[in-house]
Parts: structure tokens; C-alpha cells; sequence
């Protein structure tokens, strides 16, 4: 420990740390300043983006001795130049939604302020060169660009009563994401808190024994060495209901390198001192069942009890009788791991509750109803017992739907009787947390000779890692999806969840249908190769749309409007078609091409009850507070729920205070997840709100459209009537509930398994280094059916950065397991790698929604990848049917 | 517990060095991930540390009597933003292209090239710049060329005991210096490949001089004497063609998470016509 001596955001400070700490360590655990954020700890995601004598720099590289002297600011400053320079930052991204879920808005808005300090009119050239050390993997980077190019930032006018749907308002939460004061899971935690390291396996599969655990707790002087015998409840989550196969910490067999083994417990010093390979841990290494090839043969060893054959589970749709036809199409694929890549690490912290009897958790998740079930399963206690408060989180995608750090901490705080904390390490979080399925499939189609679609199968081996997690959701889910939004009349698929030895693979924004719509896709622009007509025409003519039947035999009757999308993409496409010829014809190695795909997705979950359920009070103090349990990773669900609740009860926003997604105060509104929140929670939080007007209307026997105004405890309902909410006898309270209509599917996969779909298509192009193999996306255009845009702003801040995550699915994202955990091997999309994008949205409103809302969050990723793919065939004439398109793969294969 | 050194004068890290095996810290942009990549799966253990930060007098670029001497302190930025002549070109693109901003503003070009990462972006313009690496320890101070300097994959011919105090740069009169790479995304991307090239010419157009080196095609960077050779006399605007597989045989290029082996020696051709066709 040395005192440090330095200037921090204005202010001379001194702070005793350790020299070799990094800065952001001092910086956050130290000094309080929590605004700067860790993704990475290795410099690859600038988010601990800080000014170092002016000039950007990561903390978590510089040793905090280095600070000694030196003129430090963060996002926490306010004087000065950079104060006064981060204040018009923050204001133009909050006016354009440049901060989604916020965890790298502190690294954008330091990187931005350097440079806007050297150059206060850059271009978008100069503003990407100065922001490409910050990873975003929730923006696609494209309204943090347009937020640091606007000098004069303009917030929208807040909307007047009933106009809130269809404004594009700044978030609602916006403010504390831009000026560091909002609270992810390592933000925060009791003074007291001990500390939490999980020890993990290096291994795919073994066995282990444990020695002399209290020798090994005392020599490193930890408060506690948790194993599976410490779990006082059931030692096992997941989430399928009748299904819980994983353990919290292993009792003996490890399925995956980074199964949890043992929880270390004590000062941070102290757990963070031990070296693995200096406890009393004895591995038995087994063979390891790589990929689903090895795990699926004949003589595979089985890797759980209830899943011979390492199938967990197969999922199928069957309809008609498919045959060959005069076009016939086929195709093998596969998809990588690819991981979610949030930039914040799983943290957060448990405390037991002052009775003795209940615990807390304070963490970062998208589902903390779920979360509380398996936490007090884990506990063995009721599930009363069990608080989730969840933090704000730095971004899920799907990746933080299944418990991480819950149920350890938990463990460890009931244990110890005492708060206890955790932040992951990035390797952790990627060794040990979910991962989009890695997909092997087998897909045929045929067309008749005017063009239409007569017959699809879909056979595909779904990896589904170490434990369910998700699985059963994908199996389902991919086989009503497979055959893309088109009326096909006979059709066979089958998709199958199978066990092996590697990571866990669960829900990432689509749940394995982006993977079906790569292998689809594919097989679409063959036969309009085979046919000789353009890939839109043939696109438009199968087009599903209102009054179609979808391959479950469900019968679309609104909101379908893909026909819609195509149209409005027609111009551009033609408008590529002829920039790739004109290019094409003098450019014989840098090839442009464009490309297109199309896409549905069902929003709620597959044939199940998903119900939502909001709270609206408005006490006697005139106080109005939507209790609202959706849990906003970034997409906006805060701000969209009280827009329609604001339209639906005819009160401004303004008037309107919120109780989050806490299992104790909120009711339930289910996961964030499967685009479900603006259509499922959207529909409660309408009912909501008219349930409530309904009640004040009656209380004034006042009509349907008496126009309210709230001012003070002064309830003015129509021209006549005010009520004094003062002097009522009762606060006034509302509830809604929405369960979206769904049937069950019967053994072929027919019925009803979503209330509705989201549609879209997009077009790309991109520029193929031909002698390289290297492919630059140029543009992409993207038309959507969001039923109604409740938030315009937000639905394009979903839509880019879907494109973003596709892009990076279709050109660089690969996990493998023990080579690239970290984000330096591990590449996802920079601000340099995004395209300029531009959104078609279709608003064809769907009856069952909010105001005609639905889902948006999942749609925009799946055609993305297939848009990109159809454009390098169009560019070098070669058909992709492996992703990531590394240039080595795409150089092999044009050769 | 990790000792921290972080001397201020010259002699105290000498003599730290020599009494101890430290691990010398710079700007700490490769030495802080490494640590966090051992410590995620449980070796939170550490060298102590001899941080050369606040020595004086070595973040400058200065003109010699032979040419120009690169402080060891000398950052990315600082080289990008030097005032330097077109023989500096390729280090300037070298450098534009590390990490982001952030990386640039602190990793120094002295400790790139002692990582001696086969992916080490500066270490290719270093060898065809013909840099000598100058080195000092309490024994006394020695002058490696660059190329004798790196002895293997990331391992040196520094002695435990030495620090690198500069990088000297020779004159070249008339010479263009460049650079290409070729990685998977925009910005923050490890090297495939890469390749840097300084070249003179006569009044006429001919190539008098050139020295054009590969990177991430070998444990070690290396030098393309062959090729060097066949461009002398060539006319500097048909330099491309000169470029033949041949000229590859010493490479040996792996197969890794990046890229295979056989492409990289197809990239590595490509690259290197790329960077002839440059402006002279
Ligand atoms: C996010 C990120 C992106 C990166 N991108 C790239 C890239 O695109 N291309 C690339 O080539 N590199 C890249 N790097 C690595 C690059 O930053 C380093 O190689 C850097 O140049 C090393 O300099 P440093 O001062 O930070 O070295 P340090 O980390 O301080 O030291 C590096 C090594 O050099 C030794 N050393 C340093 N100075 C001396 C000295 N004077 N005498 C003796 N030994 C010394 C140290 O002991 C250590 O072994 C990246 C790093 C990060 C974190
Ligand atoms: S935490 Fe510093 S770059 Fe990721
Ligand atoms: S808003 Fe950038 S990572 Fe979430």
C-alpha cells in the first residue's frame, strides 16, 4: 500500500492502495468512483475508458502508482473543460438513445470527450477512430456516432397526455446511465461484505477428490471453503421446470472447463490470493465429448443419467408430405459458440435479511422472478424468503435469463451469516455462463416451377453444452420457425438438444432461430439461382402474410406484414443490385454484393403461459406510481411500459413514478426475454392503466373520454369534476394482467404456440477483398413489422444493434472453448466494423398488443447474418454454409 | 505480496534490476492482461514489478548524429504524432493501427517489440528500419540490432539484469517506409498478418534500397532477403510483380483460432504486393 498523490476530476486527492492495482480498482473500490466500469480488466472493451493528463486511457491498465501526479478525470467530473464538454455529451445521448443498458456510455463519453477536446468538429471518420477502443454490444454503435457528432443537442418535447405511444422519447432512465451513478451489480454491496472467488474446473470432464479443505481454509486464511456439501437446499438449478441438472458447486464430476467446485470466502486480499493449484484438489481427467458429432455417436459414454443417447431433447414439426420438385435445393451448415459478450461481467452481491430467515440478492439478470425460484430451492426455504433486487444490467441478450451468481452468493451469505459479494472475471463469465447453440443442420427445399415454395426439411443437431439450461426452449422453438416466413404446404423438420462436454449453450436473441434462418436462407437464394429469378421476387411471391396459414397450421389473421417489408426494400434493392453490377464490371478484386433475407419470430414463449401483471396506485398524496416487474436490460422496457400506461390511464409521464422489477414490491411480468416485454408486459401495463382510469371515471361518474390532470392531490377529471385525492378513504389502486393466447402443439407441431409474430427483411452489401478473403459489410437496410413503434427511438436502437450482433455472427464470432475467453480472441463487432444502417419500420398493428405493439428485441438479429451471407455469394460467387466467415474460410473456399 | 518499484532515477533501476528478478513495466498494456488471463483460472501470482514510468528523459525522439533515437518510453501516439520523415511511415501506420486510442496513448514502441509477440505489430517496421536496440545494465551498455535482439517466440537476448533504454533508427536517404495488416475486424485486432517495407530510390525510379519484413508468418518476424535482393534495380512502379512464392521459403506459418497456415503464406503474398504498390 503506498499513498498516491493526483488530480482527480478537478480536486487534488489522496488515496493509500497498492501501486500494482489498476486504476479503475482504486478508482471504483477505493475512491467510490463506481462510474468508471470493468469489462475486461485486458484493455479490450473500454469501458474503464478515464483521462490520463487528457488523454484517453484504460484504468484497468494503468497501475495506480502511475496516477501519482497525474491529472485524472472520470465520468463523475462536472468542472472545467471536460465537465463542460461531458454535459453536452450526455444530453445528445440521451436525446438519441445513444445509451442502451449504459455499461459502456461512462468509456464512450470519456473517449468522445478526448476527442472533442482536440477537435471540436469532427467527422464520423474521426469520431470512429477516437471510439474504437469502446466495445457497445447493445447500439450497433450507430447512435453513440450520431450523439457525438450533434453539437447542439435537442431533448424531444415531453409528450402531452395520451400522445406518449409513438414518441420517441429519451429514455426514461437514461440520465444515471450517462452521469455514472447507475448501480450494476458490482457497483454496490454492504460495507461489510466478504468476498466470493469460485474456484472452476480446468477441465471438460473429471472427476475430483477434495483433501484437507481446513488446512487449505486456514492456510490462506479464508473465512470459509464452500463445497457441495455447504448447498443447505437442492444442489441443482436449470431451467426447465422438471429438469434441474445443474450444480450450484459440483459434488465430484465436472461436465464442463469452468463447472463451479468450490467457493472461497473471505477479504478480497484473501480469496484473491489462493492459487488454484494449491488446494487440496485431486483431478481425474476423462475423456471429453466435443461437439455434437462426438456426443451423438453409437459409443459415446452418456453424460447424464435421464439422457440416453446424450439427446435431452428433440423437437418437430410435420405437415403434408414433402417431395422433390422441379427446383431442389440442399445444404449442410454450421454454426459456432457464440457468446453474449454483455461488456458487464455477472456481480452483484446476497445478504441475509435481518430476521435471520430470509435472503437478499442484489445482481444483474433479465428474469429475477426465475432467479428467486431457484435461489430458494438452492436455500431449500419458501421462495417468500428470497428477495431479487435486480441491479441494472449491463446487457443480457439472453445470457443473463439463467442464474450465475445467485444462488452461489446465497449459499455463501447463508453459510456465513453475512453479506457476501462477487464480480466475475471476464474469462469467468465466458467459461462459465451460457452460449448461443452451436447448430449442425441438414435442410432441403423445393420450388415449383412458377417459383413457389412446395417443400421444406430441417434435420439439425443442437449443441447444447454441459447442462439443459435452454435447450428444450431452442428444440422447440426452431422446428415452427425453420421454414421462414413463406407459405410452404409440406414440411418435416426436426431439431435436436444434445449433451456433451462443453459450455452450456442456452437463450441468445433468438433462441436457435437465427441459426435456421442461415441454412433456410441459404437454400432460398439456390433456388432462385436454380429458377433464374431475383432472390427479392422469389422472397415476395412466398411472402407469408395476412390470412396465410404458418407451418403449425395457425392462421394469420393480422399483423403480418412482411409483403410490407419486402415492398419498402424493393427500391433499394434494385438501387444495389445496379451499384454492385456498375462496381463489379472494373473491379475485379475488390468485389461488391448484395444480399437478403427475410425472417419471422413469435413473440412470448413457445406454447406456454407467460403472463404478465402490473400494479398502478395513485395515493391520497397525489403520488402515481406504475409498479412495473419487467426488468430493463437496455431495451427500454422502462420507458415503453410507462408510455403506455401514461396513454392508457390519459395521464402525462411526467406525472408518473416507477417500483421496478423487485420480487418484493413488484408483481411479476415474467423474463426479458423472447421479445415478449413491450407485447406481454405492453398489453399489462395497458390494462393497468385503464383499470385504473376506469376506477377514477366511475369515482366521478364522469364519460369514457373525460380528458384527467393531476396537479398536487387535485384530481381533475372532464370539465366539471375534481376529485381531492386527500380526502378519499384509500389510495387508488389498479391492477392488469395479460397472458397471451396460446394452444398447445399436438405431437406434430401443430397449433397455436404464439399469440403473434414479428416480420422483417433486410438487404446488405458488402465489398469482398477477393485476394483476401476479407468482407466489409457497406449498408444494410432493414424494413420491420413492429406492429406500432411505441418508442420509435428505442425500436431503432433494438433494430441496430440486432444488426451489429448478426453482423458479428456472420463474420467473426466464434467461442471456443479454453482459446477465446477474453475479447481479444474473442472478437465482437467494433465501431468500425458496423455499416451505415438504415430502417424500414412497418407498422401493421397487432390487435392482441399494446396499441398495436409487439416484439422487436429478437427479430432484427435473424436476417442479418443471411442478408450477409446472400451478399459474399453475390460478390465472389462462393455459398458460405459455415459461420463465422473468417477470411481464411472464405479465401479456402473461393479457391 | 508483489513488490512495486517505480524509481526516478536511472541508477536505482539498475540497480533494482540487478538484485532481483522484476519484471520491467512500461506502459503495462501487455504485462496487466497477461496478469488478468493467469489470475481468471487461479495463478493470481506476480513478479515484482520495477516500473520504469518515471525515469527521465526517455519519451523523446530525437536526431543523432546516425539518425534518430526512439526513448523507451516512447508511446504510440507520441510516434504518431511526431514530426518525422516519410522513412517514419510505416512505424506511423504501425502504430495507428494498435489496439484503440487508449493503447496507443500508453503502450510504448520499446515494450512491443521485448513482448516479441510473433503478432507484435511494431516489430516488422523495426527490422526493415534496420533499428538497433540500445541496452544498459549496471555491466555497462551494449547496441543489439533489432533482428539479433529477438531471439525466438517472445523470448530475447535481453539479460535479466539490462533494461532497453532506446531504439536507434539509422538514415536512409530517400527512404519511404510502410506497412499493411491484416486482421478480422476494424479496430482492436491482432494481426494474421503483416508486413512493413522501407524503400529508397534513385533519381531514375530504380529501387537502390530495400529491406521488407513479415509478421505473424514465423515465431519471429523476419527479414525477406530474397525478395530484398530481386526488387534492387527494379523501377519502383513495377515493384508488385516482383513479389514470387519463392521469396516465402523461409516462412512457416501455423494454423491457430485466427487463420490457417496456408493462407497466411497466400495473405502474406497478397500484403506484400500490397504494400509495393504503395506511393514510392
Ligand atoms: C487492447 C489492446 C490492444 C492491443 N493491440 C495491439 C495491436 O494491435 N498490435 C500490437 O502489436 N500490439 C497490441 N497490443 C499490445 C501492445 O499494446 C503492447 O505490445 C505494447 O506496445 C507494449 O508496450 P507497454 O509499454 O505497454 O509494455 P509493458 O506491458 O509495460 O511491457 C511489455 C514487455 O516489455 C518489457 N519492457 C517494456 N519496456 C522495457 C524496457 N525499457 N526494457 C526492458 N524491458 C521492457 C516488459 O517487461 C514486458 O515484458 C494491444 C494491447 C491491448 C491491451
Ligand atoms: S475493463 Fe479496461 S478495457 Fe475492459
Ligand atoms: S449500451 Fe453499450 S454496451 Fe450496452
Amino acid at each position: 500500500m503506498i499513498d498516491i498523490a493526483f488530480t482527480l476530476n478537478g480536486t487534488p486527492c489522496t488515496v493509500a492502495a497498492p501501486p500494482f492495482a489498476p486504476l479503475s480498482d482504486t478508482l471504483r473500490e477505493r475512491l467510490g468512483l463506481t462510474g468508471t466500469k470493468e469489462g475486461c480488466n485486458a484493455g479490450d472493451c473500454g469501458a474503464c475508458t478515464v483521462l490520463v493528463d487528457g488523454a484517453q486511457a484504460c484504468a484497468c491498465l494503468i497501475p495506480s502508482a502511475q496516477a501519482q501526479g497525474a491529472e485524472v478525470q472520470t465520468v463523475e467530473a462536472t468542472q472545467g473543460e471536460v465537465g463542460a464538454v461531458l454535459a453536452r455529451l450526455r444530453a445528445a445521448f440521451l436525446a438519441h438513445g445513444a445509451a442502451q443498458c449504459g455499461i459502456c456510455s461512462p468509456g464512450m463519453l470519456m473517449a468522445a470527450t478526448d476527442l472533442l477536446l482536440r477537435n471540436a468538429a469532427p467527422d464520423r471518420a474521426a469520431v470512429r477512430d477516437a471510439l474504437g477502443g469502446v466495445l457497445c454490444r447493445c447500439t450497433g454503435y450507430a447512435k453513440v456516432l450520431d450523439a457525438v457528432l450533434d453539437a447542439a443537442p435537442q431533448a424531444a418535447p415531453a409528450p402531452e397526455a395520451g400522445k406518449a405511444v409513438g414518441a420517441g422519447i429519451a429514455r426514461l432512465d437514461g440520465v444515471a446511465k450517462l452521469d455514472g451513478t447507475d448501480r450494476f451489480g458490482a457497483d454496490e454491496a454492504p460495507a461489510d461484505a466478504l468476498w466470493l472467488r469460485v474456484v472452476r474446473s480446468p477441465h471438460a470432464s473429471a472427476r475430483f477428490t477434495l483433501g484437507d479443505l481446513e488446512a487449505a481454509r486456514r492456510e490462506w486464511r479464508l473465512d470459509a471453503i464452500l463445497t457441495a456439501d455447504d448447498v443447505p437446499g437442492l444442489n441443482a438449478f436449470g431451467i426447465m421446470p422438471a429438469l434441474k441438472d445443474q450444480p450450484v458447486l459440483s459434488d465430484g464430476l465436472v461436465r464442463f472447463r469452468g463447472e463451479a467446485v468450490l467457493g472461497l470466502v473471505g477479504t478480497r486480499e484473501a480469496v484473491m490470493a489462493v492459487r488454484d493449484s494449491a488446494l487440496p484438489i485431486t483431478w481425474h481427467p476423462l475423456p471429453a465429448l466435443h461437439g455434437t458429432a462426438e456426443a451423438s455417436a453409437a459409443e459415446a459414454p452418456q453424460l447424464h443419467a435421464h439422457a440416453p443417447g446424450n439427446l435431452l431433447i428433440e423437437g418437430k414439426l410435420n405437415r403434408g408430405t414433402p417431395a422433390r420438385d422441379i427446383a431442389n435445393a440442399e445444404g449442410r451448415f454450421t454454426t459456432a459458440f457464440v457468446e453474449h459478450a454483455y461488456i458487464e461481467p455477472e456481480a452483484g452481491y446476497a445478504q441475509p435479511a435481518p430476521d435471520g430467515l430470509g435472503m437478499e440478492v442484489f445482481a444483474c439478470t433479465q428474469a429475477p422472478y426465475m432467479d428467486r425460484e431457484e435461489t430458494a430451492r438452492v436455500l431449500g426455504v419458501a421462495e417468500e424468503l428470497v428477495r431479487i433486487r435486480p441491479s441494472a444490467c449491463g446487457g443480457g441478450f439472453g445470457g443473463k435469463l439463467d442464474v450465475s451468481v445467485q444462488p452461489l452468493l446465497a449459499v455463501a451469505a447463508s453459510k456465513l451469516n453475512r453479506p457476501i459479494r462477487i464480480v466475475y472475471s471476464r474469462a469467468e463469465s465466458m467459461a462459465s455462463t451460457t452460449k448461443r447453440h452451436p447448430a449442425s443442420i441438414t435442410a432441403r427445399m423445393s420450388a415449383d416451377a412458377e417459383g413457389r415454395f412446395t417443400s421444406y426439411e430441417f434435420d439439425a443437431d443442437f449443441n447444447t453444452g454441459a447442462y439443459a439450461s435452454w435447450g428444450a426452449t431452442v428444440a422447440n422453438r426452431v422446428p415452427v420457425h425453420a421454414g421462414g416466413p413463406y407459405r410452404i404446404p409440406n414440411l418435416r423438420n426436426r431439431a435436436r438438444a444434445i449433451y456433451t462436454n462443453d459450455t452450456p449453450a442456452g437463450a441468445f436473441r433468438g433462441f436457435g432461430v437465427p441459426q435456421a434462418a442461415i441454412a433456410t436462407e441459404s437454400l432460398v437464394d439456390d433456388l432462385a439461382e436454380q429458377l433464374g429469378l431475383d432472390r427479392w421476387e422469389i422472397r415476395r411471391r412466398n411472402a407469408i402474410g395476412r390470412g396465410d396459414t404458418t407451418h403449425s397450421g395457425q392462421v394469420l389473421h393480422a399483423s403480418a406484414g412482411l409483403p410490407e417489408c419486402l415492398d419498402a426494400l424493393k427500391p433499394e434493392w434494385e438501387a444495389m443490385l445496379a451499384r454492385v453490377a456498375a462496381h463489379n464490371a472494373t473491379s475485379p478484386r475488390e468485389r461488391l454484393g448484395a444480399g437478403i433475407a427475410c425472417m419471422w419470430y413469435g413473440c412470448g414463449n413457445t406454447s406456454m403461459s407467460n403472463p404478465s401483471r402490473m400494479k398502478l396506485t395513485l395515493s391520497r398524496d397525489g403520488t402515481l406510481t406504475l409498479f412495473n416487474g419487467a426488468v430493463d436490460i437496455g431495451q427500454g422496457s422502462t420507458t415503453v411500459m410507462a408510455q403506455i400506461c401514461a396513454d392508457a390511464l390519459g395521464l402525462p409521464l411526467q406525472n408518473f413514478r416507477f417500483v421496478l422489477g423487485d420480487t418484493s414490491r413488484t408483481y411479476d411480468a415474467g423474463k426479458t426475454s423472447a421479445s415478449r416485454q413491450t407485447f406481454v408486459s405492453g398489453r399489462a401495463a395497458m390494462e393497468t392503466g385503464l383499470a385504473l382510469r376506469r376506477r377514477i371515471l366511475a369515482l366521478a361518474n364522469a364519460g369514457e373520454d373525460a380528458v384527467l390532470a393531476l396537479e398536487g392531490t387535485q384530481l381533475r377529471v372532464g370539465a366539471a369534476r375534481v376529485i381531492d385525492l386527500a380526502t378519499l378513504d384509500a389510495d387508488l389502486e389498479a391492477e392488469g394482467r395479460y397472458d397471451p393466447p396460446t394452444t398447445a402443439l399436438d405431437e406434430n407441431g401443430q397449433g397455436t404456440p404464439y399469440a403473434t409474430y414479428g416480420f422483417a427483411a433486410q438487404i446488405a452489401l458488402v465489398s469482398v477483398d477477393t485476394a483476401l478473403g476479407v468482407t466489409r459489410v457497406k449498408r444494410i437496410v432493414a424494413a420491420q413489422d413492429v406492429g406500432r413503434a411505441v418508442n420509435p427511438t428505442l425500436v431503432l436502437g433494438q433494430i441496430h444493434g440486432g444488426i451489429a450482433q448478426g453482423l458479428g455472427l456472420a463474420l467473426m464470432e466464434e467461442f471456443i472453448p479454453g482459446r477465446t475467453e477474453n475479447l481479444h480472441d474473442y472478437l465482437i463487432p467494433t465501431a468500425g466494423d458496423v455499416p451505415e444502417i438504415a430502417v424500414h419500420l412497418i407498422e401493421d398493428p397487432e390487435p392482441e398488443g399494446p396499441y398495436g405493439a409487439k416484439g422487436v428485441g429478437e427479430p432484427a438479429l435473424v436476417p442479418t447474418a443471411p442478408a450477409i451471407l446472400s451478399a459474399i455469394r453475390h460478390a465472389t460467387g462462393v455459398t458460405m454454409r459455415q459461420v463465422p466467415v473468417l477470411p481464411h474460410r472464405l479465401w479456402e473456399q473461393m479457391r | 505480496m508483489t513488490a512495486y518499484h517505480r524509481p526516478t532515477r536511472l541508477e536505482d533501476a539498475l540497480a533494482i534490476r540487478a538484485g532481483a528478478d522484476v519484471a520491467v513495466l512500461a506502459g503495462g498494456t501487455d504485462i496487466f492482461p497477461a496478469r488478468t488471463a493467469r489470475a481468471a483460472w487461479g495463478d493470481p501470482t506476480h513478479k515484482d514489478v520495477l516500473d520504469i514510468s518515471a525515469l527521465p528523459g526517455l519519451r523523446e525522439i530525437s536526431e543523432t548524429d546516425e539518425g534518430w533515437r526512439i526513448g523507451c518510453l516512447v508511446t504510440w501516439s507520441t510516434l504518431i504524432g511526431a514530426a518525422l520523415p516519410p522513412l517514419f511511415d510505416g512505424l506511423k501506420a504501425a502504430a495507428r493501427e494498435v489496439g484503440g486510442r487508449q493503447v496507443q496513448n500508453r503502450a510504448t514502441l520499446v515494450g512491443n517489440m521485448v513482448t516479441a509477440s510473433p503478432a507484435g505489430d511494431g516489430i516488422p517496421i523495426l527490422l526493415a528500419l534496420d533499428a538497433s536496440v540500445e541496452i544498459i545494465s549496471r555491466r555497462g551498455a551494449r547496441r543489439v540490432a533489432v533482428a539479433e535482439f529477438l531471439t525466438g517466440y517472445r523470448t530475447t537476448a535481453l539479460a535479466a539484469d539490462e533494461l532497453v533504454l532506446a531504439l536507434h533508427v539509422p538514415r536512409l536517404h530517400g527512404g519511404q517506409g510502410g506497412f499493411r495488416k491484416l486482421g478480422a475486424r476494424h479496430y482492436l485486432v491482432i494481426s494474421i498478418a503483416m508486413t512493413a517495407g522501407v524503400i529508397a530510390t534513385d533519381s531514375a525510379g530504380r529501387i537502390t534500397s530495400a529491406r521488407i519484413a513479415l509478421g505473424a508468418c514465423s515465431a519471429v518476424a523476419q527479414r525477406l532477403p530474397a525478395l530484398e535482393a530481386a526488387l534492387i534495380g527494379v523501377a519502383r512502379a513495377q515493384a508488385t510483380q516482383v513479389v514470387q512464392p519463392h521469396h516465402l521459403q523461409s516462412i512457416s506459418p501455423i494454423d491457430d483460432i485466427r487463420a490457417s497456415a496456408a493462407y497466411r503464406r497466400d495473405a502474406a503474398l497478397v500484403l506484400l504486393r500490397d504494400l509495393l504498390e504503395a506511393r514510392a
